[in-house]
């Protein structure tokens, strides 16, 4: 039983992360219907600043303290990331919208090859460790949860809770959800719908930007490479949630989490991931639209 | 809250003055973009800790860059198009296009006339220069050379379009030959010749026609059926594990092993097939991927069989259909029977020989597929589903013989390129390589052969070519290896590529079916299918 409590919370704090990614996926893909291929790197270079800011403050101050460090690595990293994932949509994405469905898919896949090579090339191939940030660890009845897993839980709730608000009761998420509908309605009523997707993008990023913060002190170690795996993830989790539903991307990021430590935990480390895929596999059988997602009604 | 939309300052504003804004705007956004990840650099100090040492000239220098560009864009580039345009119109003859203008002869006879002179004074001009400069010397005299060559090819563009791909299949089966012919009379030996060639027909020519013939295999899935799969690469492994496994543990021949394969890759099309046939869109393709993926880790992790990350190696080669080896050992070696110089050239020529005849046969079979009920069917599925069920076509067997047939040639192509490499690992195989063969395809413009063919030959060729350019370390010191920016370059370049033709480089379709008259259609109109 406490094993299994154990493993448990192991997923909810690995599922939290794929959660924050998998939202950027959903988002993305409700208000343009496309894949946004490059979002795993995005979250991949919000994990890079945040490593480069904590080196910064290291190398600045002689001591922080560690939640000054985390808010102000957080913060850097949501606004540069923030403006890369800008630059791309406006580079990549925007004059191709309204092309064929390929098109945007392509140029993503460019750019998250791009967007990982010029990490490698200007950062250099080799894993980056940092020194633990936080390392306490408390006991209670036999499972241990460390404090790193609870910052990186609550972090998730408040932003989560953030972002509830922010799409269901602003102005700002009523045009977003205008524009996932009908984008050419939404434009004739006067909603910019092209600063609107650009917020989206800006939105989703910063929240890929926060996950790669929590990525870098959980872990302790970032490579260049390190955006594709969590965002295969993050992508899997989206779509099994039904992808285009908020609520879905972050229950299907707190299933893959909890498959993969349950996997590794009873059956075989080595094929966490085949089971992850395979039971999605298996669920969108059963369930052609995911978990949360609407059918998408066909009309003649 | 009221958005307020001002043209009136972008009329107003002089070109030279937008330009100034637009300058300031890029620099700055370059800046915020560039400043932690060009201004700074993590490294390890001795005791393994990560340290940053600061490069504010370099980012210096790409922000100015940057900034620059934006306002030469927009200053003048933008004008000048825009002025070239209404001048086109005003005097009312047909605008000269861009090739037009590139391709005139003056500069075609100064471009022989360069290129000769370089040519005859090379080993003076080499004493003349130094090592340093000689280089800039052989880097304009082959560009030189690229010119006159592309001039002669713009001036006969009608007749190379008329006759493309006769033009095409036969300067592939010239290609070997010409390139050992032309090494020999430069190296001065038929040996040398042979030694010469094998970078040029293995690592131009075997490479690109092994995409080619991936990307064709995936065209009948995507660009036919329109059925998006991200994870093409495991038929590939499947195909190149099959060969691998059966030839090294049983000593199997190729030639009974490569229809083994392909059989093999397209039974696990069919599969993939069963438990996607209600997905769509995006679901659909994410399964293919999460399937590129089990497939993968599968033969990393099963190392009882796969011999996991390590591979497999020891794979034999390919033997003259039986008749002759390409092992020196052997008794039956190709050089001993026909009582020639040994040279390792003879198995790559052979091996490309090869390829060309798997790409042809993918070509031939896509081809005639297309005219029979089957292809007809796939292209249908493409344009309507819905219309497609109500006419009585059986959609299950329709996407399961595109699966399995793509998965077929895609076994085909792996169980090549195991002989080929002689050694596989699920290095190979990653997510990446079905990226890039789906760029490749959808580049060359969905269900287009010729066009995904050019587009093969300029994505892998183009980034092959980036292995050979050394003469950069002379512009940017001897630490500057261009190996290092190739997948940079090569992400950038699909962007840049699509964003410039998002329909792909073939435009313009043939029509199996037609009426009365057959006239080739805008790729506009063709649908990229829902799932």
């Amino acid at each position: 039983m406490q094993y299994f409590v154990q493993q448990l919370i192991n997923g909810l704090t690995l599922g939290s992360i794929y959660g924050l990614i998998a939202i950027g996926y959903t988002m993305v893909y409700g208000i343009i219907g496309m894949i946004n291929f490059a979002h795993g790197d995005i979250f991949m270079v919000g994990a890079f600043t945040a490593l480069i800011v904590f080196l910064i403050l290291g190398a600045m101050f002689y001591s922080v303290p560690v939640v000054v460090a985390l808010l102000v690595m957080m913060i850097v990293a949501m606004l540069l990331t923030s403006l890369y994932n800008w630059t791309i949509e406006k580079v990549a994405y925007r004059p191709l919208r309204g092309s064929f469905r390929l098109a945007p898919l392509i140029t993503a896949i460019g750019m998250s090859i791009a967007l990982s090579n010029f990490v490698q090339v200007t950062q250099g191939p080799r894993n980056k460790p940092i020194p633990p940030m936080v390392s306490k660890v408390y006991n209670i009845e036999g499972i241990s949860v460390s404090l790193k897993q609870i910052i990186i839980v609550v972090v998730t709730a408040l932003l989560l809770a953030l972002f509830w608000y922010l799409v269901n009761k602003t102005s700002l998420g009523r045009a977003q959800r205008a524009c996932e509908q009908d984008r050419k309605m939404a434009a004739l009523l006067g909603i910019d719908v092209d600063r609107t997707i650009s917020i989206t993008f800006i939105m989703g990023a910063a929240l890929a930007a926060v996950a790669g913060t929590l990525f870098l002190m959980y872990y302790g170690v970032i490579a260049f490479s390190d955006g594709f795996v969590p965002g295969v993830k993050a992508f899997t989790a989206a779509v099994l949630g039904g992808i285009g539903s908020l609520p879905g991307a972050v229950l299907g990021g707190l299933m893959i989490g909890f498959i993969e430590s349950m996997w590794s935990a009873y059956f075989s480390i080595d094929y966490k991931d085949v089971a992850a895929f395979s039971i999605l596999a298996i669920v969108l059988i059963f369930l052609p639209s995911g978990i949360l997602g609407r059918p998408e009604v066909e009309k003649v | 809250m009221a958005v307020t939309v001002s043209p009136e300052r972008d009329v107003i504003a002089t070109p030279v003055q937008r330009a100034v804004r637009e300058a300031f705007y890029a620099g700055a956004i370059a800046l915020g973009l560039f400043v932690l990840f060009i201004g700074l650099k993590t490294g390890q100090n001795i005791s393994n800790e990560l340290v940053l040492t600061t490069r504010w000239g370099l980012l210096a220098a790409v922000v100015i860059a940057t900034a620059v560009g934006r306002f030469l864009y927009v200053a003048y580039g933008q004008p000048f198009l825009a002025s070239q345009k209404i001048a086109d119109v005003a005097t009312g003859l047909l605008p000269d296009s861009v090739a037009m203008r590139f391709f005139r002869l003056p500069y075609f006879i100064a471009a022989l006339v360069i290129a000769a002179l370089l040519l005859v004074l090379a080993s003076s001009l080499d004493g003349l220069l130094g090592p340093g400069l000689a280089g800039y010397a052989r880097f304009v005299r082959a560009l030189a050379i690229i010119y006159a060559l592309a001039s002669v090819l713009f001036y006969f563009r009608a007749f190379i379009h008329a006759h493309f791909s006769a033009l095409g299949i036969a300067a592939l089966a010239l290609y070997p030959i010409i390139v050992v012919v032309s090494l020999a009379l430069y190296g001065g030996s038929i040996a040398a010749g042979f030694q010469g060639s094998l970078k040029w027909v293995d690592n131009f020519g075997i490479q690109i026609l092994i995409y080619v013939m991936l990307a064709w295999g995936l065209n009948i899935v995507v660009g036919l059926a329109g059925l998006l799969d991200l994870g093409y690469v495991a038929f590939y492994a499947v195909g190149a594990y099959a060969y691998a496994l059966l030839g090294t543990q049983y000593g199997l021949s190729f030639w009974i092993l490569l229809p083994a394969a392909g059989a093999m890759a397209a039974f696990w099309g069919v599969l993939l097939g069963f438990p996607v046939l209600r997905l769509r869109g995006d679901y659909l393709a994410i399964v293919t991927l999460a399937f590129g993926e089990i497939i993968r880790l599968v033969l990393i992790n099963w190392r009882e069989v796969t011999n996991g990350s390590a591979g497999i190696s020891g794979i034999p080669k390919v033997t003259f259909f039986g008749l002759m080896t390409f092992n020196v050992s052997d008794p039956n070696y190709i050089a001993k029977v026909l009582n020639i110089a040994t040279s390792s050239a003879y198995y790559k020529i052979f091996l490309y020989y090869l390829i060309l005849g798997l790409c042809l046969l993918t070509a031939f079979v896509t081809v005639r597929l297309r005219r029979m009920p089957v292809g007809r069917a796939w292209e249908a599925l493409r344009e309507d589903e819905i219309a497609c069920r109500s006419l009585g076509i059986n959609t299950t067997t329709t996407k399961l013989t595109a699966f399995a047939t793509g998965a077929m040639f895609g076994g085909f192509a792996g169980s090549f390129f195991a002989a080929r490499q002689g050694f596989v690992s699920p290095e190979s195989f990653v997510f990446l390589e079905s990226a890039i063969i789906l760029a490749i395809v959808v580049l060359g413009g969905m269900g287009s052969l010729v066009g995904i063919a050019v587009a093969a030959l300029v994505m892998i060729g183009g980034t092959e070519v980036l292995r050979e350019l050394d003469f950069l370390k002379q512009v940017f010191g001897p630490d500057f290896t261009p190996e290092l920016y190739r997948m940079l370059l090569f992400g950038m370049a699909m962007v840049i590529v699509m964003l410039w033709k998002p329909r792909g480089f073939v435009g313009s379709r043939e029509p199996t079916a037609f009426l009365k008259e057959r006239r080739a259609v805008s790729g506009s109109f063709t649908k990229e299918g829902h799932g």
